[in-house]
């Protein structure tokens, strides 16, 4: 039975632990921005008033939602690849980080949308505003404000997920940790300074998440209340 | 296009049987820990309710495939000699567990405060407030929300295959080594986890329809 | 002249319930015209149907020159021409009262920042809340966001304002700011139609009172009919107060 617990020997690996760290923060950044925008975009075509757009977007959500991600990256990892469509680990994975991340933000923000009453927009097409102008300056700036503390939750279990992409061999924190305790044959401590090093990257994201909530919303910035 | 041979479809078909099985027993093993979580943090003294509290931060805070190679490594250098299906067990019960917890603990404090004090001046302890006045309401406001984590707890044994247990995702990629037909393959297990997910989706969203019609 | 508003005939029913049977009535410009009643008459849905937020199934509306029964109406333009206000103010609670005055000004009409800042500053004056341009709804009272509110319509320059039971949702105390913002704007010529309980405000300010009763115009005249109401409905409605 192992009782000598020793961190120095993976801690003395810092220096690629802490590339992997920047890695699954990148990884995660462009995700959440590309995902956030597909997001919106579906949740907009299922609110919206083409039926067959609404369908298509719905079918999306509900056939991400119901398969794992592990799948997701292999379909687009090796099955693409196996069509002729060579991609890098890493567009690989941001892709496939991308179209899952997705469907949560489509409907987390179709929440939003459905949360701001008629009247709203029966006062806005009163002014004269046009479709594309209510939605732009009178629905989706209070969704958004409103679901924000949902989509920050989504956005921090994305990074968490992102560890996934390791299993496509992505040099992201979870992938350089497994070669860290192959080195090493620390696996306990190597696992428990990443975990560590996850949870700093959760409370990282959501500081930056605040930080953007705060310029984007100037109303919660200067009231502090919720809408 | 070859299509799988019988015995690879087979091969895919005890996967995906391996793979009800592990939801079921991480459902069962984090159910226990998480209705004992939850009752300490509504029920008990406030520093075993901020032990609850920081353990169900700290195990939401990271991701299971760390969680699955931490016991996967862990179990061993404790001493106990455990095959894959023990330890991914092992590793989805502490993360289910942490997540079902939350979930009941939100579904008991959703009883009104005041089922707790009629219950209270009929002179019933507290035992007895718990089993026949709390929890039968509490049950009802959890199961949308259960219902609708267990689609989580199916996709979350795919992440077993890691460790090296043979559920339906490793099958398929023990399949593929063998064919080379990725695109087939794991488009089909994405059909198959579809297949047992949606329902349970569909049913948790009917489940949640009902509640809110109930109690408007 | 002829009338900024003439409703002919109009019929419309939701479902199988009729809310308007056969109303007739005339707007003339530069006049306000008080429509009252009791809750269920039909009173606000005439007012939504003259900014086409409900269409009409018999009989013909003519509002600022545009037919609302021809098969092409344009919307926009009508909704530049008429301004409508709320029983429930509907401010963008995410803009500041100034922001909520400039957005249409802004999109619709493309005015250059600078002129939006002056338009919003001299309507916002114009309904006594020049110092609040700043202020978010969730700051302001009932009174105060219902007259920004009227400030955002006025801002578009309409030619028919439209004021659906705006001070309905009021407490008492603050129903006074937002009558004397009416006022003034009767008093500078605005065509009005106001659907209104306040009778007092009523006598004081409309030029034409219309009584409107089961889906019908029972009553209409000078506003010196609330005096002397001829039919046993208006007296009654009168009589009871609301």
């Amino acid at each position: 039975m192992r009782y000598d617990l020793d961190f120095a020997a993976p801690l003395a690996h810092w220096p690629e632990l802490l590339v992997g760290a920047a890695t699954t923060l990148g990884l995660s950044v462009t995700a959440t921005v590309l995902g956030f925008g597909l997001g919106v975009a579906c949740a907009l075509a299922r609110t919206g008033r083409s039926a067959a757009a609404a369908r298509a977007a719905g079918a999306y959500v509900e056939a991400i939602r119901n398969t794992p991600l592990l799948v997701q990256i292999f379909i687009i990892y090796f099955g693409l690849a196996s069509v002729g469509i060579k991609l890098g680990v890493f567009t690989a994975a941001v892709m496939a980080l991308v179209v899952n991340v997705g469907a949560y933000t489509a409907e987390i923000v179709r929440a939003g949308i459905e949360s701001v009453p008629r009247s709203q927009l029966e006062a806005a097409q009163c002014l004269a505003l046009g479709r594309w102008h209510v939605l732009r300056h009178v629905v989706l700036p209070p969704a958004i404000e409103r679901v924000w503390p949902a989509l920050t939750s989504q956005y921090v279990l994305l990074m968490l997920a992102s560890s996934i992409t390791s299993q496509i061999s992505t040099e992201e924190l979870t992938a350089i940790a497994n070669r860290v305790q192959s080195d090493t044959f620390r696996s306990v401590e190597t696992y428990l300074i990443v975990a560590a090093a996850y949870l700093l990257l959760s409370l990282l994201m959501r500081v930056l998440f605040w930080g953007v909530g705060s310029v984007a919303f100037p109303r919660r910035r200067r009231l502090g209340t919720p809408l | 296009m070859t299509v799988l041979t019988h015995q690879q479809l087979l091969f895919l078909l005890r996967g995906f049987g391996w793979t009800i099985v592990l939801s079921l027993l991480a459902f069962a093993g984090g159910g226990v820990l998480g209705f004992v979580l939850a009752l300490t943090r509504v029920y008990a003294a406030r520093p075993l309710r901020t032990l609850a509290m920081l353990y169900i931060k700290l195990i939401q805070g990271t991701p299971l495939l760390i969680l699955l190679f931490l016991t996967y490594f862990g179990l061993p250098a404790l001493g106990l000699i455990v095959d894959p299906l023990v330890a991914a067990a092992f590793g989805l019960s502490v993360y289910v567990s942490a997540y079902l917890g939350e979930i009941w603990r939100g579904s008991l404090e959703a009883v009104p405060r005041t089922q707790e004090e009629a219950a209270l001046c009929l002179a019933l302890n507290w035992r007895q407030r718990l089993a026949h006045v709390i929890l039968p309401q509490a049950v009802k406001i959890a199961t949308p929300p259960t219902v609708g984590f267990m689609v989580q707890i199916v996709k979350n044994t795919s992440l077993a295959s890691a460790i090296g247990f043979v559920e339906m995702v490793r099958a398929g990629q023990m399949i593929n080594n063998a064919t080379f037909r990725p695109f087939i393959v794991f488009v089909l297990i994405a059909a198959l986890y579809f297949a047992l997910c949606y329902p349970l989706s569909v049913w948790s969203r009917r489940l949640e329809r009902q509640f809110d019609v109930a109690h408007r | 002249m002829s009338p900024i508003v003439e409703v002919e005939a109009v019929c419309k029913r939701f479902g199988t319930v009729p809310v308007l049977e056969g109303v007739s009535f005339q707007v003339q410009p530069g006049s306000v015209v008080a429509i009252i009643g009791r809750s269920g008459s039909g009173k606000s849905t005439a007012l939504r149907c003259i900014d086409r937020l409900e269409t009409i199934d018999a009989g013909r509306i003519r509002v600022c020159g545009h037919d609302l029964t021809a098969p092409k109406v344009d919307v926009d333009r009508l909704h530049r021409d008429v301004g409508i206000v709320f029983q429930s103010y509907n401010l963008f609670p995410h803009l500041t009262a100034e922001e909520n005055v400039m957005l249409a000004p802004r999109l619709v009409l493309k005015l250059p920042r600078a002129e939006q800042r002056e338009l919003a500053a001299r309507v916002l004056s114009q309904v006594g809340l020049a110092d609040k341009a700043q202020s978010y709804p969730s700051q302001l009272s009932g009174g105060q966001q219902q007259r920004v509110a009227i400030a955002r319509s006025l801002a578009m320059t309409p030619q028919l304002m439209l004021f659906d039971e705006i001070t309905s949702a009021l407490d008492p105390e603050l129903t006074g700011e937002v009558l004397k913002v009416i006022e003034g704007l009767a008093r500078n010529g605005m065509s009005m139609i106001l659907v209104t309980h306040e009778m007092a405000f009523a006598r004081k300010v409309a030029d034409h009172v219309i009584f409107m009763h089961r889906s019908k115009v029972w009553e209409e005249g000078p506003a010196a009919v609330l005096d002397a109401p001829r039919t046993e409905e208006l007296r009654q409605f009168l009589g009871n107060g609301l």
